[in-house]
Order: C-alpha cells, then sequence, then structure tokens
C-alpha cells in the first residue's frame, strides 16, 4: 500500500506556498493565474478562499488538491514538495491525503451511493473485502443514515443527499485535508446549511477545510478568509 | 483491484448496451469469417489428403514423353518394355511392381453404348490396386472388374455381359469398391481386363504405365533416383512421379487458398477493429467528465488505462466467443456446400481455424482499445473535469 502522508505529518503546516506562481502559456500571449503568492496552511484551519471569477481562486484550488504544479515557487504540501513528485506520486497524494468536495457533486453515475463512497478506498486497499465498516461510517457522518439510499444509484437522490454522499467518499481514505469548490453552490439555502454544519463538524474533528466560495454568508463558516484578486492576495484574516 | 475496474468497463457497455452490441457483431461476423474460411480451407486440405493417401503412397514409371523430337534420332519409345520391368523389379526390391496397358474402347451392354477407359493387368495385380466390393477377383484369363461409377454409368452388375467394338463379350466378375481421385489410375471409372487376355488381341511392344507400390514412404526418393540413373543416364527414357509429390503440391496449393480466404476473413476483422475504436473514443468523449472525477479522486493513470482496455477486451471476447460458436454453423454449412461432408468439422485442424480466428478477435478488439485507453489516461485531470 502506497502512503505519502508519514513525511512530516507531525509538522502543524499542512501546505505552504513559497512566491508560487502558475502560468498559463496561450497564443494570445501568457497569462497570470497567480502571481508569485505564498501562503501558510497550518492543521485544523477552515480557511475560505473569495474572489471574483478568473481572480485565480480555482488555479490555487487546483495547486492545493494537486492536479496542477506551479509553473515557478515552491508548494510543499504534507511535507513533501510537489516539484518532486511524478503523475503517480499526486495520484496518490489526493487519493491519500485530500478528499475533494465538488459544487456539481461529481460522484460516478454508474456506481450506487455505497460503491461510491467505497472506490477511493478500493483503490487505496485494493480490496474490496479489506474496506471494512469503514464506508458505512463515513456515510452515517455524513448524515446519510438510511441504509436502503446506499444500493441507490446517485441521480436518484436529492441534491443534498448527494452532496452528502460526496462528503462521505470525501472522508473515507481518512484525509487531513478537504478541498471544497463551492460546496452549497448547487443547493438550496437550508440544504446547503446542512451541509455547512456538516463541514463545520468535520473541522471540529480535526479536518483541515480549505473552501472556495464566493458567497459571504457561506465563508463565515470559516475561520479564516483569503481574498484573491488577479492572481494575488489582497486580503488574508489568518 | 481489478475486479472494480472490470466492474466499471462492464457496467459501462452495458450503459451503452445497443452501442457495445453493433461492436460485438462486428468482431462476431470477423470472426465468424476467418473460422468459416479457415474451416473450408482446412476441411479442403483434409479430403484431398485423405482420398490421395487411400491410394497409398506409389510411384507411377511412364515412358517419358516427347522423345521423338530429341536429337540423336534415339529410339522411338512410348511404351515400357518387358526387359525394363524386369530391370524396374530389380532396382524395387521386393516392393510389388505392377505392370499394366492403359487403353480405351468402344463398349457395348444391353442397348447402351460408349466408350469406356480399359486397364489390362496380370490378375495376381489387381488385389494389389483395387477392392472388390460385389462379386469376385479375376482368376484367369476371363472376366471384367468394373470400377464403381463405370458400373453406374452402364447399370453393369456382376454378370453384366460387355461387348467390346471387335465383337468379343466378357462378363463383368467384380464391381469394385470406390477408392476415389488417384494419381496412378482411376479406376472408378474404368474396366479391369486381365492383361493376357488382352495381349492375346493387341499387338503390344510394352506397358504404357507401371506402379510401384513402396511400402516404406521414405523409400521413395530413393528408388525415384536409382530408377532416374539406371534409365535415364544418358537420355530420359522413364518419368517417374510419385503421389508423396503430388499430394504435396496439391497441400500447398490448398494451403494457400486457405491462407488467402482466411486473409479475406481478416478483411472483415480489421473494420471489426475500427469499429470497436470509434466506439471507445465516443466512450472516451463522453466519459472525460468522468474520468476527470476519477483522476482528481486518486485514480492513477494506469488504472484508467485498465478500465478502457479491460472494455475492448472484454467487446472482443464477447465477440469471439460468439462468433467462434457461430463458426461451427458456418463451417457446417459451408462444407456442407462445398464439399459436401461435414466429417471434418471436428478435425484439430478445423477447431484450430476457430482458436485462430476468435485469437485474432481478442486481439483486434485488444488493438483497438489501445489507442482510446492511452488518450483517456493522459486526459489533464482538470479539463476533464471542467468537461461538460
Amino acid at each position: 500500500m502506497e502512503t505519502v502522508t508519514a513525511v512530516g505529518s507531525d509538522d502543524p503546516v499542512l501546505i505552504r506556498f513559497d512566491d508560487v506562481s502558475k502560468v498559463y502559456p496561450l497564443p494570445a500571449g501568457d497569462v497570470v493565474a497567480l502571481d508569485r503568492v505564498s501562503l501558510t496552511v497550518v492543521r485544523g484551519e477552515f480557511i475560505a478562499i473569495m474572489g471574483p471569477s478568473g481572480s485565480g481562486k480555482t488555479t490555487l484550488l487546483n495547486l492545493i488538491g494537486c492536479l496542477d504544479v506551479p509553473t515557478s515557487g515552491r508548494l510543499v504540501i504534507n511535507g513533501r514538495d510537489v516539484a518532486d513528485l511524478t503523475d503517480d506520486d499526486l495520484t496518490y497524494l489526493r487519493r491519500d491525503t485530500i478528499g475533494f468536495i465538488f459544487q456539481h457533486f461529481n460522484l460516478i453515475p454508474l456506481l450506487s451511493v455505497m460503491e461510491n463512497v467505497e472506490y477511493p478506498l478500493i483503490l487505496k486497499c485494493k480490496d474490496r473485502d479489506a474496506c471494512g465498516m469503514k464506508p458505512f461510517e463515513v456515510l452515517k457522518a455524513a448524515g446519510l443514515d438510511d441504509e436502503r439510499l446506499y444500493t441507490h444509484k446517485p441521480n436518484e437522490l436529492s441534491g443534498g443527499q448527494q452532496q452528502r454522499v460526496a462528503i462521505a467518499r470525501a472522508l473515507v481514505n481518512d484525509p487531513s485535508l478537504l478541498l471544497c469548490d463551492e460546496p452549497t453552490g448547487n443547493l438550496d439555502q437550508k440544504t446547503g446549511k446542512a451541509i455547512m454544519d456538516l463541514l463545520a463538524e468535520m473541522n471540529r474533528a480535526g479536518k483541515t477545510i480549505i473552501m472556495v466560495t464566493h458567497d459571504l454568508g457561506i465563508a463565515s463558516y470559516a475561520n479564516r478568509q483569503v481574498r484573491i484578486v488577479d492572481g494575488r492576495i489582497m486580503e488574508d484574516t489568518g | 483491484m481489478s475486479r472494480t475496474f472490470f466492474e466499471f468497463a462492464r457496467r459501462n457497455l452495458q450503459r451503452n448496451l445497443f452501442r457495445s452490441l453493433l461492436a460485438v457483431v462486428g468482431i462476431v461476423i470477423g470472426v465468424l469469417a476467418i473460422s468459416s474460411m479457415g474451416i473450408l480451407g482446412n476441411s479442403l486440405t483434409l479430403s484431398v489428403t485423405e482420398e490421395l493417401s487411400t491410394v497409398g503412397d506409389s510411384l507411377s514409371v511412364i515412358p517419358h514423353s516427347g522423345m521423338g523430337s530429341q536429337f540423336g534420332g534415339g529410339m522411338v519409345q512410348d511404351k515400357i518394355t518387358e526387359r525394363q520391368v524386369q530391370d524396374l523389379r530389380r532396382i524395387v526390391g521386393s516392393n510389388p511392381v505392377i505392370p499394366f496397358y492403359s487403353t480405351a474402347d468402344r463398349i457395348q451392354v444391353g442397348t447402351k453404348s460408349g466408350v469406356a477407359s480399359i486397364y489390362a493387368m496380370d490378375p495376381d495385380d489387381m488385389p494389389k490396386i483395387v477392392e472388390v466390393e460385389k462379386g469376385i477377383m479375376i482368376r484367369g484369363n476371363s472376366g471384367i472388374l468394373a470400377g464403381p461409377r463405370i458400373a453406374d454409368q452402364f447399370d453393369l452388375k456382376v454378370g453384366s455381359q460387355i461387348r467390346f467394338e471387335n465383337g468379343d463379350t466378357q462378363r463383368v466378375v467384380g464391381i469394385l469398391k470406390e477408392r476415389g481421385l488417384g494419381f496412378d489410375i482411376q479406376p472408378d471409372y474404368s474396366l479391369i481386363v486381365p492383361s493376357r487376355w488382352y495381349e492375346d488381341r493387341n499387338d503390344e511392344k510394352g506397358y504404357d504405365q507401371v506402379i510401384i507400390k513402396v511400402r516404406d514412404i521414405d523409400e521413395v526418393d530413393t528408388l525415384e533416383k536409382a530408377i532416374d540413373d539406371r534409365f535415364n543416364r544418358r537420355e530420359d527414357v522413364l518419368d517417374t512421379f510419385s503421389s508423396k509429390e503430388i499430394l504435396s503440391s496439391i497441400q500447398q496449393v490448398f494451403g494457400q487458398i486457405s491462407t488467402f480466404t482466411t486473409a479475406i476473413g481478416g478483411i472483415s476483422l480489421i473494420v471489426a477493429g475500427i469499429s470497436i475504436l470509434n466506439v471507445m473514443m465516443m466512450s472516451v468523449t463522453e466519459r472525460t467528465k468522468e474520468i476527470g472525477i476519477l483522476r482528481s479522486i486518486g485514480t492513477l493513470r494506469s488504472e484508467v488505462r485498465q478500465m478502457f482496455i479491460y472494455e475492448a477486451l472484454m467487446l472482443g471476447a464477447v465477440g469471439s466467443v460468439l462468433g467462434g460458436l457461430l463458426s461451427f454453423g458456418g463451417g457446417f454449412l459451408i462444407s456442407l456446400l462445398v464439399l459436401q461432408t461435414t466429417q471434418y468439422l471436428f478435425h484439430p485442424a478445423s477447431l484450430s481455424a476457430i482458436a485462430l480466428g476468435m485469437g485474432f478477435g481478442i486481439a483486434t478488439a485488444l488493438l483497438s482499445g489501445l489507442y482510446p485507453a492511452w488518450k483517456a489516461s493522459n486526459l489533464n485531470p482538470i479539463e476533464a473535469l471542467r468537461y461538460e
């Protein structure tokens, strides 16, 4: 079993951006999405990243999520410099250390609720039978108590239920970090609030949460707000 | 682990069931074509080989043709003399030597008349070269053996009287067992008469042909060489040819036909491969977002690749198994049509044609799946996630 959590897991700093830039080369000229950003995220924080569209917040999220690597500068996640990592290493880092929660839930339509939640665990432990009770535990923790739902396909569930499944899936490999991209963007206000309460509870249980949003009400759940404009950090309450 | 990706692949094929079935049909047709053609080719070769090998391995000796045109004015000879036969007997040792006359005559049987091919040979030699199905072998200097085909043609039965053109009559004493196509003689279509009876009525200077039954196949080449050394040192006097030689050249021709027909089947497999490629590329495009999700939550490139290759393999395996099963039917029909027999359908060579077809089917599917799988695994996860 490949694990990349061991190195630096005692280090209180989970993520460190050192002068990180991200430039997208386009035919019309280079686009600087992030401009020499420095940022430190300590374990246990709940950070809201805010900013207008095109400000670079999604780029920041992609870098933290190891879906992309910086053009320049140094980015260390969980003690590992992402510049040193291969595509497979980055994939393992995503699988074991980061839980993704998307605006559109992004569940796999082919898989049942239970299979969606089991999936990252199977990727990690290579055997369905070794999954144990963890998928059940995280589904309950995510507030899906009704076990009859577990055999349903995601599109048979309400938006709120789907997001709870997505949260359970994000939690199943016990990641240090939950990465949320507009987690309530597709939900009505009441459901959105329930989901935010759940995330806050996860944070209290020790998960570091980084959330991109442009909803001020949602951002207020976080204990630190970072505002990005034109690829630079304009405001950081941390 | 791989079970999960296998399951994934299965469900995805099920999700696009109609499309998957179309791709499978392509493989089925390709495998069916290759296997059926292979079965036909093999059955053809087998049937010819079997018909020919019933003759046993024999060496035919005939006078060298085109002698008259040779310089030096050598003796013009189109017969094999008694003396040459004696020489042949010495050379081949204990292998039976059967000299005979080969001719044709107009015959009349009751009201029917026509031309019949006639072999005249020593009655002692007859059992070495033909078998009697009804009646008895010729003993002494009278009687006729009739081949089954000529017997059908003239309604010959044991006891039938045959009148030859010069007015002589003889009775049929035996009807021969069908022997099939041969290289030495064609008894099925001929009458066999005793050589003494024939010689009494014709002034022959020598035999038309000599057949040497070779007991040990490995001896054929040595004997051929010995005969050649003895008779053809200065000029070609006698020609020899063995059934073995002809058999192998016929097998070669049929082998080529078989390869050719299999290649035609192969073309339909290529078409099937393209259809799988097409289906898989559509699948990759449609599932771009899903691939992005899988990649973002920790699926390796190699695992994505695996998933798509499983899909291609499943299409190939299902198509090949169906195609293989149908090939029994296809091979049965085509053998029945072309050869009028299906006895070679379960011969190992025919079964190997099916295995070959199925192997090609799976390999084609796999090859067609490689590019889509590679393409899927190399999608940029960020762009894939954004794809709608």
